[in-house]
């Protein structure tokens, strides 16, 4: 059984302007021990989706699913008393995810006192051993200093060390990266790496980046739209991908063109989300589109472990 | 009717209503209070100190006027009294800031200058100061007051002239030479002063608290004339035995400052303005 | 290096404010009474005694020397003499200041207590019945007179309740029975200084009706300002984090938020302490407490023009060294005030 299932989710968040589709129909199984990708461009859900799981979905917002549960828990009644205990989140931006007023000690103190009844002195010593095993040099001085007093990379490790002092054994990382310098980046992603080997985490890594799915997960999901469009492990997605936006995200890496040709982005850009979309809903941009993907929704098709909604056979891909 | 509830809110419309509802009552107190001589300060020794009854529905004083009759005569003081507070800060705040902002340079920065060492001040204690240098009496408090009001007026004019100094039209006029006087009485004025009209209007309330707590200092109007800081004073020797006397000036200058407080939070929803201290 | 450069001009700045407010209050204390002469010679003078006072008071010397005289009496220290009691008043002052300082830090400690939390219930409850109660409370707080709050107040605990002192300082049987030795004249102090603590405990009865009248507008702008503050606060990612970290409610609106609003509570704090000050006038006479407030408002009955000018001068002192340090303080909490 998957630790995350996830099937045809649905969030709507109202707004005075109407009614807004953040999330159309996301289906996500990420099982026990994997760093699993999701991919798409912003606007595409993949936050609102990480957001849902977590009960931090806005106030007011419609969360409907054909099943949406976290080991056997259902998250439309749970996600509030699974969140900060089983399923922690490492946020975008590490500088504006610590409080700029209170001490790293101050920080990580909090969140062990509300998991766990110690004494100071144990908590102390809890708060530095976490810190040590996210890499951190010198935890001591660290807990004395002051977020603006670290860098970036720092930043990031402390906040990775204060959802690991939750207990969670499940994390939502929403863009670790994109803050942060590339070669420290690929630090933060091999100490995840190295934490989901050492301590049977899992964790949803949402990501616009295609280097990060490559650098960092076992499995990944495309989203467009509002929907997840492909599903499978990393080098049949990345290798063999079987729908058109996919191949069209892995066109436009900068490495994938050959030297000196243009760059390959994708032209045209996502519905906005308040459209009804009756068939697939990259149709409009798609270059193989024809006349029945506008129409109908897009049938799955699957190759082993790896699925895709498109209309085109698998040959023709 | 609508359009109003919708402008301001039903707390904002009631407020206005009460407003309204006190300035008619001041302009009209001959007519309206049940005993108009000892509302213009006819003792009644008769009836010395009575409770809340149905002749005296807000009881008597110690020389037994109608307190009602009392409090309807004193709205005439207290109105005019915020009112013309506010007047006299406008008439000096208006024309410094208008030069301050206009001018700029080191007229400004003399002005300016100025308007802080009068805004160092507690405000309540620099008007005690000067009304008890001029001593008590209506003209004399109302002066008091606004010595110690204009700086605001002048630092809210200023600001506002510094926004109109940079526009298009002004700079214009001023290129095409058009006299000084003549841009101000033309383009600055009129739009300065309406911005600030509003917010000496919803000053009032603030006002005409100040100076009910000069009265209540004995700084206010001079007996018999009525005036609800002072009958506040003068009820409190019989306090609280006799409850009313102090207390229901007392609430009629809450009410009244209420009102003027929620209309100007109506108001300020929609557009940003100050709040000012009371004393 | 900003940082300083602001402290440097904010200081200078309030050292001219002060050099102004010299000036008002010589003018408005002696030049603007009619005959000040009459009011220092005592009851009914003589022409003669009259001429006496006028050379005393150096009257018939020019406005600048006497200006110039005047300032450095004040510069030094030397308040001159009560046209009424005849007394120093630099004596005077010493005893009434530390009455009124107490008083002001108490009613602001009450203001910060009060508003506050208020303030980021009224957030965490955004549009729900606390946050409504507590906007109308701060609108009232505002309309509210400072005297009659008093007098109302004395009603309900005084008279109805009789849980608190009606008036003055401390009881009678401590007064007077077994009176503290002054050392400080804050008697919350004097109290500590001497291990009394019955006399401890009866000033902060005392000390609670005024303190509060005082804190009721201060109390009343606290909550609108952390309000507000708040609520932009409670948005903020790190706060979202801190939810993502199974932390309690509590913990997060009090330790991880509130640390943010720092900013609204130094405003209040300068705001209430001046309101203290100015308000002691009316505050002091109604609950019989001997400090400033009460002092001029005795000095105002008599003409009593060297007094008020005195407690006009020490006041706003007092006020203009309390903005200033709050404009520092505002600095190193928030280096981007230096900047504008």
């Amino acid at each position: 059984m998957p630790l995350l299932d996830i099937s045809d989710l649905c969030v709507r968040i109202p707004t005075p302007e109407g009614e807004v589709h953040a999330v159309r129909a996301v289906s996500l199984r990420i099982e026990r021990g994997e760093i699993h990708g999701v991919i798409g461009e912003s606007g595409c859900g993949k936050t609102m989706t990480g957001m849902a799981t977590l009960g931090l979905a806005p106030k007011g917002a419609r969360i409907e699913a054909a099943r949406f549960h976290f080991d056997g828990a259902d998250l439309r009644e749970q996600a509030k008393a699974l969140r900060g205990k089983r399923i922690g989140m490492i946020a975008q931006d590490p500088a504006a995810a610590l409080n700029p007023v209170l001490s790293i000690a101050r920080q990580m103190d909090d969140v062990i006192r509300a998991h766990r009844t110690l004494p100071r002195e144990a908590r102390r010593r809890e708060a530095a051993d976490l810190l040590a095993a996210t890499g951190l040099p010198d935890p001591g001085r660290v807990l004395k200093s002051y977020p603006h007093q670290l860098s970036g990379g720092m930043q990031q490790r402390v906040v990775i060390a204060q959802a690991l002092a939750t207990g969670a054994d499940f994390l939502i990382a929403d863009e670790p990266t994109t803050a942060l310098d590339v070669s420290v980046g690929a630090q933060v992603l091999a100490l995840l790496r190295k934490l989901v080997a050492e301590r049977g985490l899992t964790v949803l890594m949402i990501t616009h980046d295609m280097d990060v799915i490559a650098e960092a997960c076992d499995r990944a999901t495309v989203l467009y739209a509002g929907r997840s469009v492909e599903t499978g492990p990393v080098e049949a997605v990345l290798q063999k991908p079987g729908h058109p936006y996919t191949r069209a995200l892995l066109a436009a890496l900068p490495d994938a063109a050959p030297h000196g040709a243009r760059l390959a982005a994708i032209e045209g850009s996502i519905p906005p989300p308040r459209t009804r979309i009756a068939g697939c809903a990259f149709a409009p941009r798609c270059p193989k589109a024809m006349p029945v993907c506008a129409a109908e929704p897009p049938p799955e098709r699957a190759r082993d472990r790896h699925t895709w909604l498109c209309h085109l056979p698998e040959d023709a891909a | 009717m609508k359009k109003l509830v919708h402008r301001l809110g039903w707390p904002g419309t009631i407020a206005l209503a009460v407003v309204l509802l006190f300035v008619f009552v001041g302009l009209f107190a001959p007519w309206i209070a049940p005993y108009p001589a000892q509302g213009a300060g006819a003792p009644n020794v008769l009836a010395k100190l009575a409770p809340p009854s149905a002749d005296y529905w807000l009881g008597t004083d110690h020389l037994g006027r109608d307190i009602l009759s009392r409090i309807i005569y004193g709205t005439r003081v207290s109105l005019t009294n915020g009112v013309l507070i506010v007047a006299f800060s406008l008439l000096i705040g208006l024309p410094v800031g208008l030069a301050a902002g206009y001018f700029g340079g080191w007229i400004d920065e003399a002005l300016m200058r100025g308007t802080d060492v009068f805004l160092a001040f507690p405000a309540l204690l620099l008007a005690v100061l000067m009304a008890a240098a001029l001593g008590p009496g209506f003209l004399n408090s109302i002066i008091a007051v606004a010595v110690t009001w204009w700086p605001w007026y002048a630092r809210l004019a200023r600001a506002e002239v510094l926004v109109l100094r940079g526009q298009p039209y002004v700079e214009a006029a001023r290129l095409a030479g058009v006299s000084h006087p003549r841009i101000i009485a033309r383009h600055i004025l009129p739009a300065t002063g309406r911005p600030l009209t509003v917010q000496a209007a919803l000053d009032v309330g603030p006002a005409l608290l100040t100076a009910a707590a000069l009265s209540f200092l004995g700084l206010g109007v001079l007996p018999p004339t009525a005036d609800w800081g002072q009958m506040v004073d003068a009820g409190r020797k019989f306090f609280p035995a006799r409850w009313w006397y102090s207390a229901m000036p007392g609430l009629t200058i809450f009410i009244v400052a209420l009102a003027f407080s929620v209309l100007g939070d109506a108001l300020r929803e929609r557009k940003g303005g100050t709040v000012r201290a009371p004393a | 290096m900003e940082l300083l450069r602001y402290i440097l001009r904010r200081t200078v700045l309030s050292a001219f404010v002060v050099v102004g407010v010299t000036f008002l209050v010589f003018i408005v204390a002696q030049v603007v009474p009619s005959d000040p002469a009459a009011l220092y010679a005592g009851p009914r003078p003589t022409a003669e005694q009259i001429e006496k006072a006028r050379q005393e008071l150096n009257l018939d010397a020019p406005l600048p020397a006497r200006f110039a005289t005047f300032a450095a009496a004040m510069a030094s220290g030397d308040f001159g003499v009560s046209y009424k009691s005849r007394r120093l008043i630099a004596e005077d002052l010493k005893a009434y200041l530390p009455a009124t300082l107490e008083l002001a830090v108490f009613s602001t400690g009450l203001a910060l207590l009060i508003g506050i939390p208020l303030g980021v219930l009224a957030a965490a409850r955004q549009g729900r019945w606390p946050d409504r109660l507590g906007s109308f409370g701060s609108i009232a707080a505002v309309a509210m007179p400072t005297f009659f709050l008093a007098m109302i107040l004395q009603l309900v605990f005084a008279q109805w309740l009789g849980i608190l002192p009606l008036s003055g300082r401390l009881s009678r049987e401590i007064a007077i029975g077994a009176p503290l030795p002054v050392v400080t004249n804050f008697t919350l102090v004097d109290a500590l200084l001497a291990g009394r603590l019955d006399a401890f405990g009866n000033a902060v009865t005392h000390l609670v009706l005024p303190a509060l009248t005082l804190a009721s507008y201060p109390a009343g702008v606290a909550m609108r300002l952390t309000r507000s503050a708040m609520i932009e606060i409670l948005e903020r990612r790190h706060v979202v984090a801190a939810r993502t970290l199974g932390l309690s409610e509590p913990r997060i609106l009090f330790g991880h938020a509130l640390p943010n609003a720092m900013g609204p509570a130094l405003t209040v704090i300068g705001l209430s302490f001046a309101y203290a000050l100015t308000g002691a006038v009316l505050v002091e006479i109604i609950f019989a407490w001997p400090g400033l407030g009460r002092y001029v408002s005795e000095a105002i009955l008599a003409k009593d023009f060297p007094v008020i000018a005195a407690v006009t001068m020490v006041v706003t002192i007092c006020y203009v060294v309390m903005n200033l340090l709050i404009d520092i303080a505002q600095a190193l909490v928030d280096p981007r005030v230096a900047l504008s």
